[in-house]
């Protein structure tokens, strides 16, 4: 690759990127700006069948602009960062800020900054050959194909990113940080025909060191030959465990039901509950934006506040709700730095960051074993169109296995599990000892939970 | 229109295949849309975005090498294809003389979404608020967003191949909450297509009122049942049912690599002779439809069952060029940052002699799942499962109460082969497809649909 491709501009260049889009907003005539610049390089290797199907390597760049005409918010975004280019951008933003409606909450941040946050980026992964990511994917597929009862490796990739975030406003800020990550993931089938199993194993870090392939092909493999053979049960009320990949997804969403956005426009189902219990006393969660594992974690967020920790959960009652400047403003409180943005193509809106559920003392076995007769679940499906966001009531595919007698039983498919989602976190029973960080439901640092009863649907 | 010079995309095909390969494309973007949104009688968002960009293709055997980059200066052009080239280590391959351009039947667009004043498009975002807030006191929320996108693309291929598309796309979209006690219903309703304005200038604001009247329907929702039963699906949106669970197996990428459970059944009959579907993407103005697909074949109208056997799967030009047939123009990308895979345009039940009303006239007890929240599907064993927004009870033949909280849960080939009853009334609806990492714009249709047993997973005891 060309050396100039070879790792993310310096953030102090995209700085001035910024600055220069800031400048044209306000000559535009923009009361207020801001600009978002990233630049990143990125990689992704696909595997099949012990050799290579694609390998994609490249680079991207842009920048959004949000100017406040008194006011009134608008938005532009664009790849051309050339000085015309961002001229136009600026006046498209300002274009767009004459059509909406004023909102007195709207506006920069009155205090923006950065936290410490260490480790985001690792060197290891520059010092990385393409060659060497190539091996460590294989390593990945064959560490799932050879295990006896796989039939297939539908799907390997090896991925990894360099990226570079900068932003500029109007009152003098300016910021940037460099982070890197790297994942892979693999999809193994066992059975064939009607009694075909999948099961998805990843991994992730912030270099391809923290990859171990033998952990992802394995974690694809065990998952896909637990399921060998499940059938659908019959019709029950039951205590349920979620593993960890399931308690991220559920998580995931409630973190999403936490937002200041939803709670303030009636759209969650914990509006107007912030210090009731909502949940079991053994269940704690947090946001964290400064961890150092967490692929979410930055400096500053999505509008320049300093990211930070937020307790949501705690002894069992609503701690906080996640607020930007708008919301907080609007509730008369204080930003929790939850202003995400999904890349330079979208205004910040409020988000979770990194979720934890904090680890409790039980590992896995002891979670099926205190269930007694229960059900194991270990993928869900529809969740997002299964949960009624309001009621919080829910009914969703799940696959897993039955426990029986404190020990996990036959596979089992074709079912769901119907609850609330109060009455699911007021049923938490015990929460397991082991973390690990999962891409499902966001960036979670997730544990299995046993939980009380619940419906499950089958025959 | 040209982005993009053919002295410049020839030179950049050959110095793609500099280091050897069988095959190279370039693919060339520029992509520029404005999205609108009303919420809490707010004019709250109002954004623009421009993206110009292009991407290199090499494909050696069985390995594709690829790589894009951020703007259409010569330059640009020519150095990511100059570092796609030097991940091969081969002879250098010299390409086929680009030809004349593919003509394509483009899709009429009438008045240009640029061409129309904001203002206009703002004041139908609050025709819109009103009409909804009309509909009853018990209407406590309306949210509605309106997005139009042009892109303009170009492909140069090794082969020879020219061609361009000039693609433009609104839709208009509103969420309503209904709100009665302790009782929370959301209603939702799109109308968009492959088209100018002008879709939206006849009474936009019936998007408004039927998405209104769902919420204000499932307020008197009562517990869904759970169990085996018949199932009436809704046309239109209920399509999606089609697109999951059958759709996604025909992709041929999955079909090859033995993820679907379509694999090895070409000719096989799956389903009653009176059931026939296509995937369509030269459907004038649907939303699934382009002139070209993104690797320049023209787009086409696909039967995958014609009277009960399955008769075609959907390919690129990798996957056909490995089963030896030609594209079906199904190699689409959300953006030049993407590779082509299979994937669906427009995905539809052909109408067939019954009436809706005869279907559910001839449900003793069942469901009549009008529109779903969405839904997901494992292609490789076909298992689904679906959220009903919008259902009813079937009961002695007659539409009942509405119900909150049905599943539909079941495998696409059980469901093909329980199909007894096809009405005439097809639409397609708007749909939005994700798949290995993209998002696309899919058509999904169907005319009302009855599978004699489906299990529903419900929240009543």
């Amino acid at each position: 690759m060309p050396a100039d491709h070879a790792a993310p501009a310096d953030g102090r260049d995209l700085e001035d990127i910024g600055r220069r889009a800031v400048e044209a907003a306000v000559a535009a005539g923009a009361d207020d700006a801001e600009a978002w610049v990233e630049r990143s390089w990125g990689r992704e290797i696909r595997v099949y069948e012990g050799a290579v199907e694609s390998l994609s390597e490249a680079g991207a760049r842009g920048a959004g602009v949000r100017v406040f005409n008194g006011d009134s918010p608008g938005y532009a975004y664009g790849t051309d960062l050339s000085e015309s280019g961002l001229a136009a951008l600026a006046r498209a933003a300002a274009g767009a800020a004459a059509v909406t409606d004023p909102d007195e909450h709207a506006g920069l941040p009155d205090e923006c900054g950065a936290a410490r946050v260490t480790e985001l980026s690792s060197p290891d992964l520059a010092a990385w050959s393409t060659e060497r990511k190539v091996s460590l994917a294989l390593e990945v597929e064959r560490a799932a194909r050879t295990r006896p009862g796989v039939t297939q490796v539908e799907d390997t990739v090896y991925a990894d990113s360099e990226e570079c975030a900068a932003i500029v406003n109007s009152r003098g800020f300016a910021a940037s940080y460099e982070a890197t990550s790297a994942w892979a993931y693999a999809s193994a089938f066992a059975g064939e025909g009607s009694d075909l199993m999948t099961g998805l194993g990843v991994g992730l870090g912030r270099a391809p060191e923290a990859l171990d392939p033998e952990a992802i092909g394995g974690e694809a493999a065990d998952r896909a030959l637990a399921l060998t053979g499940a059938r659908q049960p019959g019709s029950r009320r039951c205590p349920v465990v979620l593993d960890a990949f399931v308690a991220a997804s559920f998580v995931g969403f409630i973190g999403g039901m936490l937002s200041a956005d939803a709670v303030q426009r009636g759209r969650s189902l914990f509006a107007d509950r912030e210090g009731e219990e909502i949940a079991a006393p053994a269940l704690r969660l947090l946001d964290d934006g400064t961890h150092p594992d967490g692929f979410a974690s930055a400096p500053f967020d999505g509008e320049g506040s300093p990211r930070r920790r937020t307790p949501l959960i705690e002894e069992g009652r609503l701690t906080s709700y996640l607020f930007d400047t708008r919301t907080a403003r609007k509730a008369g409180r204080a930003t929790t730095g939850s202003a995400v943005r999904s890349s330079y193509r979208s205004p910040p809106s409020v988000g979770t960051a990194n979720l934890v559920i904090e680890p409790g003392d039980g590992d896995l076995e002891a979670l099926v074993a205190t269930a007694r007769d229960g059900l194991f679940v270990t993928d869900v499906a529809g969740l997002h169109s299964g949960v009624n966001p309001i009621s919080g009531s829910f009914s969703v595919g799940a696959t897993g296995r039955l426990i029986e007698g404190g020990e996990l039983g036959p596979p089992v498919r074709e079912i769901t599990i119907a609850s609330d989602l109060v009455s699911m976190l007021r049923s938490v029973r015990a929460v397991g000892a082991t973390a690990r960080w999962v891409p499902f439901g966001g960036s979670v640092s997730a544990v299995p939970l046993l939980l009380g009863e619940m419906t499950v649907s089958g025959s | 229109m040209s982005l993009l010079g053919r002295d410049l995309a020839e030179r950049a095909i050959a110095r793609a295949l500099a280091r050897g390969g069988d095959f190279a494309d370039l693919y060339v973007e520029d992509r520029n849309g404005l999205a609108l949104s009303l919420d809490d009688r707010r004019l709250e968002r109002a954004q623009t975005g421009r993206e110009r960009g292009a991407s290199v293709r090499v494909v050696l055997g069985e390995a594709t090498y690829f790589g894009h980059v951020d703007g259409l200066a010569d330059d640009d052009v020519l150095s990511v294809a100059e570092s796609v080239s030097r991940a091969l280590d081969a002879d250098a391959r010299a390409p086929r003389a680009l030809e004349s351009p593919t003509a394509v039947s483009s899709h009429p667009v009438g008045e240009r979404p640029e061409d129309v004043d904001v203002a206009r498009k703002a004041d139908m975002l609050r025709a819109c608020d009103e009409e909804a807030r009309g509909a009853g006191g018990e209407v406590a929320q309306v949210t509605v967003s309106y997005a139009e996108t042009r892109r303009r693309v170009q492909v140069f291929s090794s082969e020879g191949c020219t061609a361009s598309d000039d693609r433009t796309r609104v839709r208009l979209g509103v969420q309503v909450v209904a709100r009665r006690d302790g009782t929370v219903e959301t209603g939702h309703e799109t109308r968009g297509g492959h088209a100018g304005f002008e879709l939206l200038d006849e009474r936009p604001e019936e998007v408004a009122a039927t998405a209104a009247g769902r919420a204000l329907t499932m307020l008197d929702a009562v517990d869904a049942p759970t169990g085996r039963m018949p199932v009436v699906v809704g046309n239109g949106f209920g399509g999606v049912l089609l697109h999951e669970a059958v759709g996604h197996g025909l992709e041929a990428d999955a079909v090859q690599k033995h993820a679907s459970v379509y694999a090895g059944k070409l000719g096989e009959r799956l389903a009653e002779p009176f059931v026939n579907a296509y995937d369509d993407g030269r459907k004038p103005g649907e939303w699934g439809s382009d002139g070209i697909d993104d690797e320049g074949t023209p787009t086409q109208m696909t039967r995958i069952l014609e009277d009960g056997r399955l008769t075609s799967y959907l390919y690129d030009l990798l996957r056909a060029r490995k089963d030896g047939v030609a594209s079906t123009g199904n190699g689409r990308r959300e953006s030049f940052r993407h590779l082509p895979v299979p994937r669906m345009t427009n995905t539809y039940f052909a109408p067939g002699d019954a009436t809706a009303d005869d279907l559910i006239a001839g449900t003793d007890r069942g469901l009549y799942a009008v529109s779903f929240g969405g839904g997901q599907v494992e292609p490789a064993t076909g298992d689904f499962v679906f959220g009903v927004s919008e259902g009813y009870l079937i009961e002695g033949g007659e539409v009942t109460a509405p119900v909150r909280g049905a599943t539909l849960i079941g495998n696409g080939l059980e469901a093909l082969r329980a199909i007894d009853g096809v009405a005439g009334d097809l639409r397609i609806a708007t749909g939005f497809c994700g798949k290995a990492g993209q998002r696309v714009a899919a058509g999904v249709g169907q005319p009302h649909v009855r599978i004699r047993g489906l299990t529903v997973g419900g929240t009543a005891a």
